[in-house]
């Protein structure tokens, strides 16, 4: 059965069966990841697999069920037992589908699939090989691997409501990583390199993914630890990404409406330097976080979280706008298992015009930040205190490798300080920004 | 939805297969030269009941069913799953799992005849979470609500959720391995929201195992757990800067546990130490702790979360010492790990679930208790830190450097417990941390049935376990000097 009448089905049977409003949301795939370590095969996975997760409304209550199975029996099984558990549970005023008139009428082709491209199983293998070979040539000090796999999946969604809304789309994904170990006095270490991507032709090269992946396990070699003291930290941009991260769960609905934010009560004011601006922008074309409709069939945007050092916009889905008494920003993302919640999509810190050689150059005696561990952040008072692996700067050059130390603060305070913002922003993961120097910070080391 | 009765009933009859028709299939996957072929079929039942802002406004409730076969020959794994369970699919999948096989020379199943039930029964199976009406959950749940505001008016706010699932297994392999298990799990997760002015606070905390849910019940186990939260997230709006720097740490007995978790036990997985690329590869029979500790490894502990019958390759749970008085005597090994290294397996490959590959993971972890009284360590210590709870923890095996973050914590001034203070990362070396311990209570407790473990993408249910200790110098992640 086509699956738009599978869907509009279900949704008749559930108001039969006496749901008042209900929204289903149907997901396909396969996936295939193919694992090389030293030069063989190690592992080779291939999946298939689908998925309906059905919400339905009795009135202001609501139930959330899901299953593999598509078989009619199942399904009606599952329609009537969705339809008691809403039953049991409590009228909550706030619950709800959108209103009709929000919902989008029109669904961009964002560009999110790549089928131009088929490779046999063995050309997929001959990726993660030459990856991996590219990273063990690079020094003799690269004496291991944990390996590289390389993985690519296609997957199709579809969402539909009983406000009449059906919307689907179809995306691809690339990827590939490698991770080299390298020792050299009896000590190892390792860091990985990756890309991925919708398109397979937009992937970095193999040779340029191991090359990258060796460069950065190779200068983690000789790490040490430093003194107890304050000074600046340089964030690389993957680490930068992941403080945008912790400030993505401050902003979204359900942090502020259950008062769990550091950033509650602060729309409207300076929570970061005036050079510090973020945006989230679902529409970018064949970008990773793009979609073209949220998880509630509303239409998806491009919204200014934080203008020139003041935060502009939450991140909300309808439940969480109605309780805060503001609109939906269309970031709500849909699971199979869970309520419609706001999530980013494409989030981004704009660039500066800063190198980031310039960065580490402005820094006498301080923290570049290459890895961070642990999950040492409070979210409802934004305290930090992380693991942290970098390189210390001295007199405006990388001098050293230094590990086993700390890095804490607050994360209110240290977007309040973000001194520089480099130039080298690369969207190569859903959430992404480029270099940063936070003035000050304390590290924790010997 | 209808509780299905046994795992052949389950994953066999109703898709018209027999044990015949799956030695058929695990025929086919052997059929180029492979060393072993296995087909995992999992269901799972899970629900999820929570409560936010007084009102239960969420249930949930999913089912998943699949079956993955998988092909070992050397050190290489081929694995293809589905979620359409028939013989069809399964032939599909045997076909594409043995891609990883192209030498000629197949070998052939062992004859499968009966199923046997697992040879342990570490949970009772009388009554599943899973069918227990959803009115009781609720009504556990506004309990704690109640609870939770009436131990201090300062709590604006509770989150508590009730988690059950019950999952079946059944593992057919060409060795003539064919066991099944049903494996019930609770959760009962509660964090409370402090309000003080401006001071906001959060506290958590929650238990479970692979228990009946009325032992939630009983004797109070849910009010235990709701104070616990309130009163964190009370202490919490008192609490003052970390200190920032190397000291003297003690932890509290059971949950700081973690720290074992996160400092050797992923170094002791086989198949970071097959490939040589754990910080405790080749280390075996040398002196990695101090005399003080000896730390296990029990998949075997009734009722715990990390407890199993067997482990998701049909092996039976065991009891492993992985450090005895300061010496490293083992690791922990799956089926593949430990053929490939030559050593026993331990029963520790372990799965997500039927879209992922098995391998070897801890059960729940421990330090066997000394002679210390709990007091006397802590008065030992002329300025430290205590530290009592903790979030999460995580550690690069290779290097060996680890983190856990505090959520509870004091500091220990002239041999006394003085001021809370706020969450902070402790950092150290794996390898090394062990050999600072210089005291060991004699109160070890095991945490009370929380730990989930993430491993390269696989997350799987954990125990930890730890009397008190105190460690000379680890690395307080604070603000202040």
């Amino acid at each position: 059965m086509q699956l738009e009448n599978l869907a509009t089905d279900v949704l008749e049977h559930a108001r039969r069966m006496g749901a008042t409003a209900g929204d289903i949301l149907i997901a396909s795939g396969e996936s295939f990841s193919a694992g090389v370590r030293l030069g063989e095969v190690e592992k080779v996975q291939q999946s298939q697999e689908k998925r309906i997760g059905l919400r339905l409304f009795v009135n202001q209550s609501s139930a959330i069920t899901s299953t593999a199975d598509f078989t009619r029996d199942t399904l009606n099984e599952l329609i009537e037992e969705t339809v008691a558990l809403a039953r049991a549970t409590a009228a909550d005023d706030f619950s709800g589908l959108p209103e009709q008139h929000l919902l989008a009428r029109d669904i961009p082709d964002l560009d999110l699939s790549d089928t131009t491209v088929s490779f046999s199983p063995e050309e997929k293998i001959a990726l993660a090989r030459e990856g991996e070979a590219a990273a063990l040539a690079v020094d003799s000090r690269i004496t291991n691997s944990e390996g590289a796999e390389f993985s690519n999946g296609s997957h199709e969604v579809l969402y539909a409501n009983s406000l009449g809304f059906v919307g689907r789309y179809r995306t691809t994904s690339y990827s590939l990583s490698v991770v080299p170990v390298a020792s050299q006095n009896g000590a190892m270490q390792r860091d990985y390199w990756y890309s991925s991507h919708r398109k397979f032709s937009k992937l970095e090269s193999p040779a340029t993914i191991g090359k990258i992946a060796a460069e950065r396990t190779l200068r983690r070699l000789g790490a040490r630890r430093v003194k107890t003291q304050d000074a600046p930290v340089v964030f690389d941009p993957q680490m930068a990404a992941s403080l945008l991260r912790h400030l993505a769960g401050a902003i979204s609905g359900s942090a502020l409406y259950r008062k769990t934010s550091f950033l509650l009560g602060k729309l409207g004011e300076q929570i970061a330097t005036r050079n510090v601006s973020i945006l989230d922008d679902a529409r970018i074309p064949s970008a990773l976080g793009s979609k073209p409709f949220d998880g509630e069939g509303l239409p998806t945007q491009r919204t200014t979280v934080v203008k020139d050092g003041v935060l502009n916009s939450y991140l909300l889905d309808s439940y969480s706008a109605r309780k805060l008494g503001m609109h939906s920003t269309g970031s709500a993302s849909r699971s199979f298992s869970d309520a419609p919640a706001a999530s980013t999509t494409n989030l981004f810190l704009e660039p500066g015009t800063v190198s980031p050689e310039e960065i580490i150059r402005s820094v006498r005696s301080g923290l570049y930040v290459t890895e961070l561990s642990g999950f040492g952040v409070n979210p409802v008072t934004g305290d930090y205190s992380r693991g942290a692996t970098g390189l210390w700067i001295e007199n405006g050059e990388l001098a050293y490798p230094v590990e086993e130390i700390t890095i804490a603060g607050n994360l209110l305070s240290m977007f309040q300080s973000i001194e520089v913002i480099g130039n080298d922003l690369d969207l190569r993961s859903t959430v992404a920004a480029p270099t940063l120097k936070i003035a000050q910070m304390m590290i924790a080391g010997e | 939805m209808k509780q299905p009765v046994s795992p052949e009933h389950i994953f066999l009859a109703p898709h018209d297969l027999t044990p015949q028709h799956l030695e058929r299939v695990l025929n086919t996957a052997l059929e180029k030269r492979a060393d072993y072929a296995d087909i995992y079929f999992e269901s799972r039942t899970s629900e999820v009941v929570a409560l936010e802002e007084g009102l239960v406004k969420k249930t949930a409730r999913s089912l998943s069913q699949g079956a993955g076969i998988r092909v070992l020959t050397g050190e290489k794994t081929g694995y293809a799953h589905s979620d359409d369970i028939s013989l069809d699919t399964l032939q599909i999948a045997a076909r594409t799992a043995r891609a990883i096989a192209d030498e000629p020379g197949g070998v052939r199943s062992v004859p499968l005849s009966t199923i046997r039930p697992a040879s342990q029964n570490l949970y009772s199976l009388t009554s599943p979470p899973t069918t227990i009406p959803l009115v009781e959950k609720i009504a556990l749940l506004q309990r704690i609500d109640e609870e939770a505001r009436r131990y201090d008016p300062r709590i604006v706010n509770v989150m508590a959720s009730v988690a059950v699932e019950q999952k079946h297994i059944l593992i057919l392999a060409s060795d003539g391995t064919m066991v099944a298990d049903t494996q019930p799990l609770v959760r009962l997760q509660i964090t409370c929201i402090a309000a003080d002015g401006n001071n906001r606070q959060q506290g958590s905390h929650g238990g479970g195992g692979r228990i009946e849910f009325h032992l939630l019940l009983e004797p109070d186990r849910w009010r235990h757990f709701t104070r616990e939260a309130a009163r964190q997230a009370i202490l919490g709006l008192e609490s003052t800067p970390a200190p920032a720097g190397t000291m003297t740490v003690v932890l509290g007995s059971g949950w700081p546990g973690i720290l074992l978790h996160e400092a050797i036990g992923h170094g002791l997985e086989g198949d970071f130490n097959r490939k040589k690329v754990s910080a405790f590869s080749d280390l075996l029979g040398k002196k990695v702790a101090s005399e003080l500790c000896t730390v296990i490894d029990d998949g075997t502990l009734p009722n715990r979360r990390g407890s199993l019958n067997v482990d998701d390759e049909g092996t039976p749970t065991s009891r492993t010492v992985l450090i005895e008085k300061g010496v490293l005597r083992g690791y922990l090994q799956d089926r593949l790990n430990a053929s490939l290294m030559k050593m026993p397996r331990t029963g520790n490959g372990r799965r997500e679930s039927f879209a992922h590959i098995p391998m070897p993971r801890m059960t729940n972890t421990f330090m066997l208790p000394g002679d210390s009284a709990p007091e006397d360590i802590i008065a030992s210590v002329p300025r430290g830190l205590y530290a009592v709870s903790f979030g999460g923890g995580q550690v690069d095996i290779t290097s060996g450097k680890f983190v856990f973050s505090t959520s509870e914590a004091y500091l220990i001034e002239d041999g006394k417990v003085t001021r809370p203070v706020k969450g902070a990362t402790l950092i150290g070396n794996g390898p090394e941390v062990l050999t600072r311990i210089s005291m060991v209570g004699n109160d070890l407790a095991l945490d009370e049935g929380i730990g989930t473990c993430g491993k390269e993408g696989q997350s799987v249910p954990v125990g930890v376990g730890l009397p008190t200790i105190r460690i000379d110098g680890l690395t307080v992640g604070g603000t202040q000097v």
